[in-house]
């Protein structure tokens, strides 16, 4: 895709006037990692970049009445340096940790992962088990969608022409409330996910579980919120026949292929056993707080 | 060679003399020859794994703006049936061209079909969209299996299995049987206590090489040609493009340009006869660069293979019979290293009757070029693996039962001749007294040791080491440096001339400033070309020798020389001084050393591999790694160390995710390092290298090559330390997550 024009908005409302007033093919871009590999796929189609990097909303994160407004095209370096976020959403900041490798890192987004779209997106099961919602604006406004109902298929987002997702936000958890993320990988690093699972639980004083949420990723055409799993866990003091139950569900609400990454029984295996250890950990979090 | 001698400079680890050039990034590597009014050339593929071409129409591709020549195997001019040596191997001529551009029929997925040259890159990309092929799609065989069944689709229909008592009327896709014996393997059987046989799968597998096949190609009006490419072996690229293209051999000149990597895959040709038809036809120098998805669907990857083992042994670990039954993908056309297989498989094995038969099938899958030790590490994983299963029932140390069965000086090996001197007991005893031996496993763990056979081969080497007027010198050799060869080149010339090693350049020189080499393959180079090396800086002393006599009224046989000097009596004089007097001598002086060396040193190896597996996952994790290997003497043993680590990794990526994923139809669904998974820095321990040190008595120095035997073990060594963690056997590679898991699940 020969790129055509690259337009640099400074503000908000400028990139939304941009992005609905073309005739041609265009795409926003925040890191471009994503991007520019596509666009390097075989097609003569003239493409338009609107690049967001310029709009200091978009780049910022702030810590908001306890919980998280993150500007989407924030690097995942950036964000993973912040030790505050770390705090609050730890397996958030550790899927943005697994992205790519360091170089990534230093241009790669949370908002650019949302938008992308992957199944195997690994801050998306992170977003959706922490509850974040993705503030959107257009020219009909601003409009708010919950992270697991942004992706609606493969590669492809709620969103209509026009519109650009400006912030990310994330409520403050409850007390004794944790998170955690874990993908499975065949190497260490510089690897798409086979199977991703979030857990975030909320303990009460004596260890029950009183709230959770749980997502799979890479088993379906989008990361999956999976409330049975979640169900499975609230109300136990996540010993295991709970996780194993969890992780039962898990697997029971994937929907993956074969593919040279991973066979669908394989997948399904791997999800359970991904929830399952993600819960312990989150749960040994929130003990901790 | 009984005393260890005492060298100055061989053995020390100097700075390498391409280093800095590497790190700055100022090397010039395939890809990096531009020339003025140069075009690009572009590939078209076969989007099918098996069809034949019914038409292939050109018109609106030749019609583009910018398109200046157009390269079909009709270019070749008449290709002759007969074989011409590529490297490592040889080739038949007729299967090379159709290699390089398919003639009737594509019998890959990517298999080439035209080029075009164009002004840009993009418009000869742009061009190769407007051909319009008419196929008859066929169904592909992606197995030897399946291309060894009655009623597979043939790939060819004039292959008629060689090898055979009767040679058949009906083809096939066999295209020989190969057999090795030695005693009587029944009877062996018969006084064995204990029999193990297994069947084992290696999948297809990359070299990985990180630079691609590049090249820039010139045809002149007067006949005169030029080519510049990444190759293991420029004078092997020379013979063959120029058989190819009807050339006599002093007009075209290969220039071997820097090369990033090649482990025996950069041993042949696939671009270069294509870029210079398009230049010729042109009129303007080409370039052509593969991308990687190119170099993983259409360059010569290593064989997959089927391989049975069966091994007999007394209760007390004396082994007396071993069997191996090979089948060997060789890709598109024949020639797989099924016949290395059999050769290799038993060999660190002092065993007196033992049976190998070998099979060289063809499938639908790109033309396999030699991998690091071609051949041996499919067929000696089998045999390691079975070897480690007959220790483990019999209660007896895996190294134990190799070191009483050990081959040794002597020994006789089913290929013929027998073993001069060899290290593999000294290796075993390294292995075995090494820190990584002696640790304690833990739950999930598993250990796993195995050896490693590989010849080595000698072979043309030639050098000439100019000295210019200051005393220094220029070593002139012909054989692409891909491991570090070139500081041990200049190690050997600085001990044999007893002069710094930075005062001596080791440069390659193209193919027409040095005569014929063989190319860097075989594990030959510091052995064959150091020889030739160590020839030219005796041939530079006989002459400082008799310079020196000239000038002292004496005959050369009264000078002697040593460190950097000629001396007789009371007269001395430097090297400097000598070369800056050669005017009044004589001339300059010129060293040569043109040989083909005989005596190359098997080396063996012996590997240890730890590993933990996550047993609701499948996943291993090599925890540690020691690689034991016989260098024979070590002349820079920084990068002998290099050469252990490297094959052991390749080897370890070999056994757990490398493999080639196909389609029913034959697509390769993998074809790039996201998908096919070689090892990463972070994925492995630091390798721990054990040197051991058995001269060869063939080498001045008592070097073996030791570039190849180490990717040998680490099929075995990880396979059996993941089969001991889940006490399960393993059979079939890689032992990737869902591979392992599946073992695991069936049998839970």
């Amino acid at each position: 895709m020969p790129v055509v024009e690259y337009k640099v908005p400074e503000n908000i409302d400028a990139a939304v006037s941009m992005l609905s007033n073309t005739k041609l093919s265009t795409k926003v871009m925040a890191g471009g990692t994503d991007l520019i590999i596509q666009s390097r796929a075989q097609s003569s189609d003239p493409l338009v970049v609107i690049d967001i990097k310029r709009i200091d909303s978009m780049m910022t994160a702030a810590i908001v009445d306890g919980g998280l407004h993150l500007g989407p095209s924030m690097s995942c370096a950036q964000l993973t340096a912040r030790s505050d976020i770390k705090a609050i959403y730890p397996g958030l900041v550790e899927a943005a940790y697994l992205i790519g490798s360091t170089q990534v890192q230093g241009r790669c987004s949370v908002g650019g992962n949302l938008c992308n779209a992957s199944p195997a997106a690994d801050t998306i099961p992170a977003l959706i088990v922490n509850g974040a919602e993705c503030v959107i604006h257009g020219p009909k406004g601003e409009r708010t969608v919950a992270a697991e109902d942004f992706a609606v298929g493969v590669g492809r987002n709620c969103m209509e022409q026009g519109e650009l997702l400006t912030r990310i936000q994330i409520p403050a958890p409850a007390a004794k409330t944790s998170d955690a993320y874990l993908r499975f990988i065949p190497r260490t690093e510089m690897d798409i996910a086979v199977a991703g699972a979030a857990v975030s639980v909320t303990l009460d004083a004596d260890g029950t579980c009183t709230a959770a949420r749980v997502s799979i990723g890479a088993v379906a055409t989008t990361a999956l919120l999976v409330t049975e799993a979640a169900d499975a866990l609230i109300g136990t003091k996540l010993e295991d026949a709970a996780l194993n139950a969890a992780a039962a569900a898990a697997t029971a609400a994937s929907k993956p292929i074969t593919d040279r990454r991973g066979t669908i029984e394989f997948r399904r295996h791997v999800v359970g056993v991904l929830t399952r250890r993600a819960a312990v950990i989150a749960a040994q979090r929130a003990k901790e707080k | 060679m009984s005393e260890a001698k005492q060298y100055k400079y061989i053995g020390t680890r100097s700075i390498r003399p391409d280093g800095f050039d590497k790190v700055t990034g100022r090397a010039n590597y395939g890809a990096d020859m531009s020339l003025p009014g140069m075009i690009w050339g572009k590939i078209l593929r076969s989007p099918h794994a098996h069809a034949k071409i019914k038409s292939i129409d050109t018109t609106k591709a030749e019609a583009l703006a910018g398109v200046l020549a157009i390269a079909s195997y009709n270019d070749f001019p008449s290709v002759a049936d007969e074989v011409v040596a590529t490297g490592e191997g040889s080739s038949n001529l007729l299967d090379l061209a159709n290699n390089i551009l398919a003639k009737d029929k594509v019998l890959y997925h990517g298999h080439a079909i035209l080029a075009i040259g164009a002004r840009t890159a993009a418009i000869a990309e742009q061009a190769l969209g407007l051909v319009e092929i008419e196929y008859e799609v066929l169904k592909p065989v992606l197995d030897v299996n399946d291309a060894m069944a009655a009623d597979a689709p043939v790939l060819h229909d004039n292959m008629f299995t060689q090898g055979l008592a009767e040679t058949p009327t009906k083809a096939s896709n066999i295209a020989a049987r190969q057999e090795f014996k030695m005693g009587d393997v029944e009877a062996g059987f018969a006084e064995a206590d204990l029999i193990v046989e297994r069947d084992f799968y290696t999948p297809t597998v990359h070299q990985g090489y990180i630079e691609p096949h590049a090249c820039t190609a010139r045809y002149d009006a007067d006949g005169q040609s030029m080519l510049w490419c990444s190759t293991q072996g420029h004078f092997d690229v020379r013979a063959s493009t120029a058989k190819l293209l009807s050339l006599n051999l002093n007009r075209l000149k290969v220039i071997a340009s820097e090369i990033g990597g090649g482990f025996g895959g950069k041993t042949t040709v696939y671009l270069e006869p294509v870029a210079l038809i398009l230049s010729k036809k042109s009129g303007r120098p080409v370039k052509m660069i593969m991308d990687r998805d190119e170099v993983f669907k259409a360059s010569g990857p290593g064989s997959a293979t089927r391989n049975w083992v069966k091994i007999g042994a007394k209760k007390d670990g004396t082994i007396t019979a071993m069997q191996a039954l090979l089948h060997y993908e060789a890709g598109a056309f024949k020639g797989s290293p099924v016949m290395m297989g059999c050769m290799t498989a038993f060999t660190p094995y002092a065993v007196p009757n033992m049976y190998v038969e070998g099979y060289d099938v063809v499938v639908n899958k790109p033309k396999v070029a030699a991998y690091r030790a071609p051949g041996a590490p499919q067929a000696e994983y089998a045999a390691e693996m079975v070897v480690n299963e007959i220790a483990d029932k019999l209660g007896i140390d895996p190294i134990d039962l190799r070191l009483q069965n050990a081959a040794k000086e002597g020994t006789q090996t089913i290929y013929g001749p027998k073993l001069k001197a060899v290290g593999l007991v000294e290796c075993l005893e390294a292995a075995k007294n090494s820190p990584q031996y002696q640790e304690a496993l833990k739950e999930n763990q598993g250990r796993g040791v195995a050896a490693g056979f590989w010849f080595n081969v000698g072979g043309q080497s030639s050098v000439t080491l100019n000295m210019n007027p200051d005393g220094t010198g220029t070593i002139v050799e012909g054989s692409p440096d891909i491991g570090g060869s070139r500081a041990s080149m200049q190690l050997m010339a600085a001990e044999e001339l007893g002069m710094p090693a930075e005062n001596l350049k080791p440069i390659i020189g193209d193919t027409e400033n040095v005569a014929f080499s063989a190319g860097t393959g075989g594990s030959r180079t510091t052995f064959a070309t150091g020889m030739a090396v160590i020839e030219a800086a005796q041939d530079v002393v006989r002459q400082l020798k008799e310079r020196s006599a000239a000038v002292w009224n004496l005959t050369a046989d009264q000078i002697e020389y040593a460190e950097g000097e000629t001396f007789s009596g009371d007269n001395r004089m430097t090297v400097a001084e000598i070369c800056a007097g050669a005017e009044r001598t004589g001339g300059q002086i010129t060293g040569r050393g043109n040989i083909n060396a005989r005596g190359a040193g098997p080396s063996f190896a012996v590997h240890l591999c730890d590993v933990e597996v996550d047993k609701d996952t499948g996943k291993v994790d090599v925890l540690r790694y020691t690689a034991v290997q016989d260098a024979g003497k070590a002349i820079h043993p920084s990068y002998v160390e290099g050469q252990l680590q490297g094959g052991a990794v390749q080897g370890i990526g070999w056994a757990l995710n490398e493999e080639y994923v196909y389609s029913a139809d034959g697509h390769m669904e993998n074809a790039g390092f996201l998908d096919y998974r070689i090892p990463l820095a972070s994925d492995l321990p630091m390798i721990d290298a054990i040197i051991v040190e058995v001269p060869n008595p063939f080498h001045p120095f008592g070097v073996r090559g030791v570039g190849e035997s180490g990717i040998i073990p680490p099929l075995a060594a990880t396979a059996y330390a993941v089969s001991q963690a889940i006490g399960l056997p393993i059979t079939d590679l890689p032992c990737s997550p869902p591979n392992v898991l599946k073992v695991i699940q069936d049998n839970a």
